[in-house]
């Protein structure tokens, strides 16, 4: 069971938190071309190293941020809210 | 005479008080202190079950965790538990136990005739019965003979009377084990000034320590076991747990603890736990597992009476027992000595010592001591066999470099090949194992984790050596996760001082060469795998270790291999002429031991396994008789039966009242969520297909959201309380879902737009009053003008309601499921039983009556209102839906972008229609999730053109009545085809229209 870092209440168990998929997909603007939200809808990468994903404490604050964890190893690297960076690579 | 092998001296046993018990109906007696293997030993019972394959009579190995044959069946009224390891069941007044795996009884087994075809039997052979003889026939015949002999005890038939606790511990450091290592480790970092757990799977501390003569700190083991006890159990900061397991480690350092509370009492108190699951975070984990040891396979080294060599000492140790009167000790190293020379103090006859290493190395400590006193040696040499039925009577030594065999007459063979790490937990932590030549088994290397092993699992097997390690583990573990840093530092305390001892090395030897062919010669006793299956696996190509294993079922039993793994990979690595470290060890996974399954969901279970959700109104629809169904974890009233009735009949009442008079629903389940800031209808206008800036205060909206992709995600009503002030619903079972997308949207996509949102399903209470009498009852309990043109179709306002407790504030919505005139009231929740006793009482005189989620589903049907799931099942677009003409094309919302996608907007899509059965129409019923074809003959695969989402029997119409969706379905009206349902083989001739059968123009919604 995972230790993740909420950026408001510190390191609370998995138990507490909803999955919310990759991070690092940004929504387009209404106006983008198809081929632009069927690439955000249906296409991921899938590392095997540090992964930027979206976590919500679900049962605690109620915030939604980013961690970035490793897939292989599940270290989690850093949080961070919606707005900042995450520590590591570029978001 | 009672406990003949008992001494009247020694071990860490209490003898004030006998206790009895029972073992394959014999009585015996033993003492505190006792488990049910030393107690049957201290009574001479050595045959103990028969093997798992062969049957072949089994004694007690070893003296823990990691025994394979002592499994018995613990008798305990509903707590019965097979599989109960005789080596760790402490013993109780009044114990009950029996062996399993025999019948009709362990003198007499008639599986034993499984050892005489045991050549047609070898690993592996289940497998090779599928290709011959010829399946299914011969297959079918013997293979429920084969379904019964699997398995070995007997599992409890009651319901299991205990429950289980969880515990959440949260420490600086937690140190698994409390041998010598462990409790050095546990006193340093408790000193060091950090939070400490200390566990142990043995009711008390000292692991390999107990009862041993050996001295630390000047003192006896005893005294030394007692100070470190006292100074531990006097510190706040320290949690001692002996009888836990700590069984598995997870990720973020959580570790996995089972405390057994009341498994050693004859009488558990009532209200105590059986066992507590702890799951503890700590911030370092000390390893302090010690080491298992491993045997050496020859041929029949599975006699009763052969235990490994360490075993025999602790019996001697710890309960002043002797297993056997004239021992042979087997050994490639200088731990067994050890134990020669414990049973020679026990008053055993050692007749020898067979030692596979030269005579050079008898120079060290305990060799020296056992020359000394007078025990036997016999180098250079190896038990090549053994002699015996139920019990071992002699051993066949052989010189390794050849000669003549000598028979030596013994009932005791105590043997060791040597000792492994016990490093389960450390390689669950991601910790990479190191081949360690000179201790010929896998030592820790390194792990990503702060987890430090110390002690024996460090391979330190020295007693000095490991209370170093242990002192040493604990000082880094108490730095390393940063306690004692605030001031005062505590002064640092001395390790604890033991002599070391002087040892030779160990020379590897994992079996001895078989004599006769056929010898079957023991790798994993408790699966009863040989060192000819190990041979077999290899030269049928099943090289990889993991292939090994389940080729061969090697450590796949209760104890995992743990006395078989190290050596059967060992063999395999002889068997491809590789070097050990290449072939590797399996994979360790948890539990370490046997974990009961009820541990794991504690109390979480029955009634609790999830919450349950009851409305404000619960109570009065209780009383008034109503069958209540699940709507996610709400009850809901499905219909109120009154006597004679059934439910179906009630539903179809309540229905049938609805439209001629008055009935209110208890809408209260559905979500409710609050919506407030500057920009919360560009919100609305984004989430939903419809638009809202249009949305005047005082009025409400019904809204449908689609999922990205374009599909339909769920639907309500949408009200304007004020300038910023919005409140909308959303179905019962979507209420997270929506809340949870609604705050995605906010938080991550459009941080920039000023909108709260708020939960409020639980605060507020809701009824539906709904029926061309809605009005007159509403009237006679609201303060505002409800006519027609004061408070019109879709109308919201506020008012007060006239209780029998009192006015009480409300909010009130004109809109309608039903399609009749209807109301919807909300109050805030602790008033919710005063609302609707108030509605049901001003109603009394209009015929009103309570009805529930199938009166309101008739309802819906005959008006074609979607729901979400039958509907809306997540393939449908709102254009199937029949409600294209929603999405507002002047402005984008969530899914539009990929609602014009091609597949989603061809013209043969399946569309919503309405369905009316035809010939004999009130009672041929149409079947469950039919489907609609133009043919129910035609041969299969019968073109499927649509199917039925929800049926009924209209109460209103008198009619079976369906929704469908059908290809092409709105060019479709008037055509006849048929429903069918070849699972029930039904079929139904129905007539394809409309999606609505009652008021297609909404009149009675606006009167």
């Amino acid at each position: 069971m995972l230790l993740i870092p909420c950026p408001w209440c510190g390191p609370r168990a998995q138990i507490e938190f909803t999955y919310g998929g990759d991070a690092a997909v940004q929504r387009p603007s209404p106006e983008a071309p198809e081929a632009v939200w069927v690439a955000y809808v249906y296409l991921r990468d899938n590392p095997a190293g540090p992964h930027a994903e979206l976590w919500l404490h679900s049962a605690g604050c109620r915030r939604w941020f980013k961690v970035r964890r490793d897939t292989r190893t599940h270290d989690i690297l850093g949080s961070a809210s919606p707005g900042a960076a995450l520590p590591g690579a570029p978001t | 005479m009672t406990q003949a092998w008992r001494n009247a001296q020694g071990g860490a046993i209490d003898r004030t008080l006998p206790i009895r018990f029972e073992y394959d109906g014999v009585r015996y007696e033993g003492y505190t202190g006792d488990t049910l293997a030393s107690a049957l030993l201290a009574n001479g019972v050595h045959l103990i079950g028969r093997s798992f394959k062969y049957h072949r009579p089994r004694g007690i190995v070893a003296a823990g965790v990691d025994e394979p044959n002592a499994l018995v069946q613990l008798a305990r009224g509903a707590r019965t538990a097979p599989n109960v390891r005789a080596t760790t069941q402490e013993l109780y007044a009044g114990l009950v136990a029996a062996s399993q795996n025999c019948w009709p009884s362990v003198r007499f087994d008639v599986g034993a005739i499984n050892n005489a075809l045991s050549r047609f039997m070898p690993s592996g052979f289940y497998y090779k019965t599928f290709m011959w003889p010829p399946a299914p026939k011969w297959w079918l015949r013997y293979e429920h003979v084969i379904r019964r002999a699997a398995g070995t005890g007997l599992a409890a038939v009651e319901p299991d009377p205990d429950h289980y606790e969880h515990q959440y511990g949260h420490c600086d450091v937690l140190v698994i084990g409390a041998g010598p290592a462990g409790l050095a480790a546990a006193r340093a970092a408790a000193h060091a000034g950090a939070r400490v757990m200390l566990c142990d799977e043995n009711p008390g501390f000292g692991g390999s320590l107990i009862g041993s003569a050996a001295t630390v700190d000047g003192g006896t083991v005893g005294e030394w076991i007692a100070a470190v006890d006292r100074d531990l159990a006097s510190n706040p900061d320290v949690t001692l747990l002996p009888r836990t397991t700590a069984f598995g480690y997870y990720d973020g350092n959580l570790v996995g603890l089972l405390e057994r509370v009341t498994d050693h009492l004859a009488d558990p108190p009532v209200h105590t736990p059986r066992q507590r699951l702890w799951k503890v975070r700590a911030r370092v984990v000390v390893l302090a597992t010690g080491a298992l040891e491993r045997g050496i396979a020859y041929a029949n080294n599975d006699l009763p009476g052969t235990l490994l060599a360490g075993a025999a000492r602790t019996y001697v140790d710890r309960y002043a027992v002797r297993t056997g009167t004239r021992a042979v000790v087997f050994t490639n190293n200088d731990s067994a000595y050890a134990t020669a020379l414990a049973l020679h103090g026990a008053g055993v006859a050692v007749e020898a010592i067979v030692d596979a290493r030269p005579e050079g190395s008898l120079t060290a400590t305990l060799p020296r001591a056992a020359i000394v006193a007078g025990l036997p040696i016999v180098a250079g040499s190896a038990i090549a066999d053994a002699q015996g039925g139920r019990r071992v009577s002699a051993v066949d030594v052989v010189p390794l470099s050849g000669g003549g065999v000598r028979r030596i007459a013994c009932d005791l063979v105590c043997v060791s090949g040597g000792w492994n790490p016990a490093v389960h937990l450390f390689s669950q932590a991601r910790g990479t194992l190191r081949y360690d030549d000179a201790l010929a088994t896998f030592v820790p290397e390194a792990s990503p984790m702060p987890i430090k092993p110390a002690g024996g699992a460090n391979g330190r097997f020295d007693l000095a050596a490991a209370l170093a390690d242990g002192h040493a583990a604990g000082l880094a573990a108490a730095a390393h996760s940063g306690a004692g840093t605030s001031s005062p530092i505590p002064a640092p305390i001395p390790a604890p001082q033991a002599t070391p001892a002087v040892t030779a090395g160990l020379h590897p030897m994992w079996s001895v060469p078989a004599r006769h062919k056929g010898d079957k010669r023991f790798v994993d006793l408790q699966s009863d795998v040989t060192v000819a299956d190990i041979a077999l696996a290899a030269r049928e190509g099943y090289q990889s270790v993991e292939h090994l294993k389940r080729y061969t079922t090697l450590g796949m039993g209760p104890d995992q291999g743990k006395l078989s793994n190290i050596v059967g990979l060992a063999l395999l690595a002889e068997q491809l002429a590789v070097p050990i470290p290449q072939v590797g060890t399996t994979t360790f996974r948890p539990p370490y031991t046997p974990v009961t399954l009820g541990a794991f969901p504690g109390h979480d279970a029955g009634a609790q396994v999830e919450p349950t959700r009851y409305s404000a109104m619960h109570d009065w629809h209780v009383m008034h008789g109503a069958r209540f169904v699940n709507a996610g974890l709400w009850k809901r009233p499905h219909s109120y039966p009154r006597s004679g009735e059934s439910a179906d009949e009630a539903a179809n009442r309540e229905a049938k009242n609805v439209r001629t008079n008055v009935g209110v629903v208890d809408v209260s389940t559905l979500g409710k969520i609050e919506l407030q800031g500057a920009d919360v209808a560009e919100f609305l206008n984004r989430v939903y297909i419809n638009r809202w800036d249009t949305l005047a205060v005082g009025r409400c909206r019904y809204g449908v959201m689609l999922r990205d992709d374009g599909i339909v995600m769920d639907d309500g009503t949408t009200s304007r309380l004020s300038a910023t002030h919005y409140l909308m619903t959303t179905t019962t079972v979507n209420a997270a879902k929506v809340m949870q997308h609604l705050e995605r949207l906010l938080q991550v996509d459009w941080p920039e737009l000023e909108v709260f949102v708020t939960s409020v399903t639980e605060q507020w209470a809701a009824a539906a009053l709904s029926g061309p009498n809605a009005r007159r009852v509403l009237a006679k309990i609201v303060d505002v003008d409800v006519a027609n043109d004061a408070f019109p179709f879709l109308a919201v306002g506020q008012c007060h309601l006239r209780t029998a407790t009192g006015p009480i504030p409300a909010r009130l919505f004109r809109m309608s499921y039903s399609g009749e005139l209807a109301y919807e009231i909300h109050v805030p929740a602790d008033r919710g039983r005063a609302m609707w006793e108030a509605i049901i009482a001003a109603g009394a005189e209009f015929g009103i009556m309570p009805y529930g989620t199938e009166a309101m589903s008739s309802l819906r049907i005959e008006k074609g209102h979607v729901v979400i799931g039958p509907e809306a099942d997540g393939r449908t677009t709102a254009d199937d839906l029949g409600m294209g003409k929603l999405v507002n094309a002047a402005k984008w919302c969530v899914g539009k972008p990929l609602l014009a996608r091609p597949a989603l907007t061809q013209s043969d899509r399946w569309q919503l229609v309405g369905l009316t059965a035809v010939d004999g129409a009130a009672s041929v019923a149409i079947p469950r999730a039919a489907k609609i074809v133009a043919d129910p003959d035609h041969p299969l695969p019968n073109p499927m053109l649509g199917h039925v989402t929800s049926w009924c029997r209209s109460p209103n119409l008198d009619a079976w009545i369906a929704l469908g969706l059908l290809a092409n379905g709105r060019a479709r009206h008037g055509e006849i085809l048929w429903a069918v349902s070849p699972l029930a083989d039904a079929k139904v001739r129905v007539q394809v229209g409309p999606p609505c059968f009652v008021d297609p123009d909404g009149e009675r919604l606006r009167v």
